[in-house]
């Protein structure tokens, strides 16, 4: 019980921490001081209490997208295991629920963009739905080598492994869908080198294009639903990377925790060090991600 | 026994229903309300009927000798064939309610009477085809429903892209009779009658023969590629309801002949499940990439329903390689499945269907690049494609979701303990189901925001509104049963889980049910806690902005003067990198002039997708059996002295042949 709370509380308050990481590490290795690590949090405090300008041509399906939005990402929260907890929800057939709990986020956040009848957002709103297309792959066959390895169809169960840990012949398979679940974690989080999301130049971008019109809490609440999916695909990732716990069970908290801050500060690392791609080559480098994950299924199953 | 009678009295109310109107005047609207009441009062009498039939545990069978050399009239009422006759009952009667105000017969007085008779007639073959249980039987009622649908589809025939549309699926249909009746010849020869019983053993080339002759019959009704050909172009031009029944009904006439073919074939052989994996991967994709470049909101969502057979055929072949292997979850799971994306895609297809007669009753066009803003002019029609929209994509709460997942389950659990050659299979088919899904959701952001969101793109889009309760009743019943399979979808495990029974049992394993091998259960309430998420997230909302107040302005437009909706992303510019990263497959056209000086003045770019197997194979290869071909009418004389003498000339022939064979 006291792990569900803990759970529901990590889930909650800890992922604009790492939005605020990343931009830190970005900020260091351009040699600024950069926004305090919290910055995400006053952001989020000043979005909410802010007004709101909407545009006359949108309808409920523009307010929808950020309400739906936030509810999957949420629900998908409580479907991911945490370190070496169990997901407060877990059964059978749990992961094809959190894959298309992004889908559903996706239509709508698309469909928002789309509402505005703005050239801009509905440039966004394409290349979101096309490069998701060439992710899914990646994503499922990164599922299917989980299932083989831990025999297990929910999430809690395929990340965990089996009882005894993962086998001697899964390590190969694995480290080739963590490079392959990396990049599609920077792709679906809209990171350096598929998104920028510092820039406001409209042209280059996806997600940051996709939220031109949105203001005040509407904004806010996309922020957060951003920052919640790169903490859940981040979770998922962690299991794949470091499957090591600590012998004291509540110590794996604060070392998810250090974890976690660490890839953040990856993420950043990589945004630093690497130009973003042209748009035509984004495809590439998500087929590669693909064809990571399915080389590690193959290695599973030889 | 009694709803073996309340199911054939409702073929014949059906088959009958056109007919008394053809008695009244052209323009009669009390014509067309009686064929409306008959073929609703038939299809209440069906499904009460089915509503009989479901909780019996034998197969009802009624057979009487008839007046034709071959076969009998025999007919059956077993799980399967239950529920395949769900849809045909609820779709066409649904249909019929809607076509009181989408084809008024007064308005549309030189087809009204003929479509009133012929969409009576396919409604109640497609029931006839699912009920017999004789070779000669089906084959009648399947060649009926074929017919049938053309003359329905072909409500608009003055206009030529329809005659050619027409031509085109009564060219496919036929020559996917003739494999059948093939089949059924081939059937008679190893069985010794064309009854459609379960079939002793046989030698197993040929029980392969059989599947891939009913593989291809089927294949062409079901739309399975590379057969799809008629598909786009009759769904597109028929009248909507009608669509509506070709794609969410008849073509799961398709699915039912692969599906009732190979529960009467014995043990199949494992390629059996691959092909159809396979095939169901490839029509997947493909159907789905089609769709994407589509301009025609109707030959999208026809292309769409390529796609959705593909995933069914994905379900029956995981079935069958259940069946080689002797697993059966696999069986359960897969055939679960496919059975109950049947179901669900008569539901959500026929109500996109209905939704885009609206659509065009209200705007006057199938171009999508010519529509726009329609969700603040049709605020409930938009209501309701949202539900369809999001349930086709295999979205979570809807129906959709339901039936895919149970078919990721099926694929997942052939990875532990599984052969290799299955588990490849599998492999390659849940990577599959998961692009489809995503470019599925592509396909469907795209129609709902070109059509639907922005502003008008034209002054035809600009006056829509919505339909009124004739129309507007069936689809919220459609979109009713979206939401309730998706709640409450363990309410059809029982029936599938038998269905799955009476397709095979397993000698070494005991079935398992689906409900034991996917918790529904937690579907549904994660399904219902989505909901109450949405529900509190829109209060919060709702409350916020009263609180807060909201002020209106316009879309940033980047500070540029004079924004026009001409300007907003079009449906070919949405999809225009996807489109590209098919081109292998797609193959779309291109005009684009080159631009020319540094004020270039007016200039046009025009894309067009064509059908690639249309297109440029079939097409090309029939124009040039066009200009052989003819130098056969030497022999089509017209003259009766000419044919007596062909006949004379074979009997001699024939004569000459046995008694060459007669001598050792």
């Amino acid at each position: 019980m006291n792990n569900i709370l803990i759970h529901l509380a990590v889930l909650f308050f800890l992922p604009p921490l790492l939005l605020g990481l990343v931009n830190k590490t970005k900020a260091w290795f351009a040699g600024r001081v950069g926004p305090p690590i919290l910055q995400t949090y006053f952001d989020l405090a000043k979005l909410v209490r802010k007004g709101l300008v909407i545009s006359n041509t949108t309808t409920w399906v523009f307010r929808a997208g950020p309400v739906v939005t936030l509810a999957t990402v949420l629900l998908a929260g409580l479907l991911i295991p945490i370190s070496s907890f169990d997901a407060p929800i877990r059964f059978t057939g749990d992961l094809i629920l959190f894959a298309y709990l992004f889908g559903l986020a996706r239509f709508f956040t698309t469909a928002a963009a789309l509402d505005t009848g703005s050239p801009f957002e509905g440039m966004g709103a394409a290349r979101e739905v096309t490069f998701a297309c060439l992710s899914e792959p990646a994503l499922f066959f990164a599922l299917l080598v989980l299932a083989k390895a831990s025999g297990s169809l929910s999430l809690t169960g395929m990340l965990h492994g089996p009882g005894a840990g993962f086998a001697m012949a899964a390590i190969a398979p694995l480290v080739c869908v963590g490079i392959g679940m990396f990049i599609v974690l920077l792709a679906e989080t809209c990171r350096i080198p598929v998104d920028d999301p510092n820039t406001h130049l409209e042209l280059t971008m996806i997600h940051e294009v996709m939220v031109l019109d949105h203001s005040g809490p509407l904004l806010g609440v996309m922020l957060y639903a951003a920052s919640l999916k790169l903490f859940i695909l981040g979770a998922f990732l962690l299991h794949v990377i470091v499957p090591f716990h600590a012998g004291v069970v509540w110590m794996n908290w604060p070392l998810f925790i250090l974890e976690m801050a660490g890839l953040a500060i990856v993420i950043g690392v990589v945004e630093s060090m690497m130009a973003r791609l042209q748009m035509r080559h984004v495809p590439y480098l998500l087929v590669a991600a693909t064809l990571f994950c399915g080389f590690g299924f193959i290695l599973m199953v030889r | 026994m009694l709803s073996v009678w309340l199911v054939l009295g409702a073929i014949g109310l059906l088959v009958g229903s056109g007919m008394p109107a053809c008695l009244l005047p052209f323009r009669s609207l009390l014509g067309q309300r009686l064929t409306v009441l008959l073929a609703v009062t038939g299809s209440l009498l069906g499904l009460s009927g089915l509503g009989l039939a479901i909780p019996e545990t034998t197969p009802l069978s009624w057979r009487i000798p008839w007046f034709l050399p071959w076969g009998e009239f025999a007919v059956t009422l077993d799980p399967l064939t239950v529920i395949f006759l769900l849809p045909v009952f609820v779709v066409p009667a649904l249909g019929a309610v809607y076509g009181l105000d989408y084809w008024k017969q007064s308005e549309h007085p030189d087809s009204g009477r003929r479509l009133g008779l012929f969409y009576g007639l396919l409604a109640g073959s497609m029931a006839m085809v699912v009920v017999a249980r004789d070779g000669v039987l089906f084959l009648i009622a399947w060649e009926a429903m074929a017919i049938a649908a053309y003359f329905a589809a072909m409500a608009d025939e003055r206009n030529p892209e329809v005659r050619r549309a027409g031509w085109v699926y009564l060219i496919a249909t036929h020559a996917g009779t003739l494999t059948l009746i093939a089949m059924f010849a081939l059937w008679h020869r190893v069985t010794g009658s064309f009854a459609l019983t379960a079939a002793a053993m046989m030698p197993a080339t040929m029980s392969g023969a059989l599947f891939v002759l009913a593989l291809i019959g089927f294949g062409v009704k079901a739309g399975l590629m590379p057969l799809h050909v008629w598909l786009p172009g009759a769904h597109a031009n028929a009248p909507s309801h009608v669509s509506a029944v070709m794609s969410g009904v008849m073509l799961k006439m398709g699915v039912y002949g692969i599906v009732r073919v190979t529960a009467l074939l014995p043990a199949p052989a494992p390629w059996w499940g691959g092909v159809l994996l396979a095939v169901g991967a490839i029509t997947g994709i493909a159907g789905i990439a089609f769709a994407i470049s589509q301009h025609d909101i109707k030959r999208l969502l026809a292309y769409s329903s390529v796609e959705n057979i593909g995933i069914i055929a994905m379900g029956l072949g995981l079935a069958l390689l259940g069946r080689s292997y002797g697993r059966s979850d696999w069986v359960s799971l897969g055939l679960g499945s496919a059975l109950l994306h049947v179901w669900n895609h008569a539901l959500f297809k026929s109500l996109l269907f209905l939704i885009a007669g609206a659509v065009i009753h209200a705007a006057d066009t199938r171009e999508m690049d010519r529509l726009g803003g329609l969700l603040k002019r049709m605020p409930w029609t938009t209501m309701l494609f949202v539900l369809g929209a999001v349930a086709i994509c295999a979205l979570p709460p809807l129906n959709g979701f339901v039936s895919e997942w149970l078919l990721y389950i099926g694929l997942f659990r052939t990875l532990n303990p599984g052969g290799a050659s299955a588990m490849a299979a599998a492999a390659m088919a849940t990577v599959g189901l998961a692009m489809i899904g995503a470019l599925a959701v592509a396909c469907f952001v795209k129609f709902f925001g070109v059509v639907f969101l922005g502003t008008p793109r034209s002054n035809a889009a600009k006056h829509a509104h919505d339909p009124h309760a004739k129309m507007m009743l069936p689809m919220v019943a459609l979109a009713l049963g979206c939401v309730v399979l998706g709640i409450l979808p363990m309410v059809t495990a029982p029936l599938l889980g038998r269905a799955a029974q009476s397709w095979t049992v397993l000698p070494q394993t005991p079935p398992q049910s689906i409900a034991d091998l996917a918790p529904l259960n937690w579907i549904s309430f994660m399904g219902t806690g989505l909901f109450g998420l949405m529900m509190a997230g829109a209060l919060i909302w709702i409350v916020l902005s009263r609180v807060r107040g909201v002020r209106k302005a316009g879309t940033w437009d980047c500070g540029y003067a004079q924004p026009t909706a001409r300007m907003q992303y079009t449906g070919s510019s949405f999809t225009q990198i996807l489109v590209s990263l098919f081109t292998f497959l797609v193959w779309p056209q291109r005009h684009e002039p080159d631009v020319e000086g540094i004020h270039p003045w007016k200039t046009q770019f025009k894309s067009l997708t064509l059908d690639t197997v249309l297109d440029r194979l079939v097409t090309p290869v029939f124009t040039l059996a066009g200009q052989f071909l003819p130098k056969a009418r030497v022999f089509q004389q017209g003259q009766t002295q000419y044919y007596v003498l062909y006949i004379l000339v074979t009997v001699i022939v024939l004569l000459l042949w046995a008694a060459m064979g007669a001598q050792p």
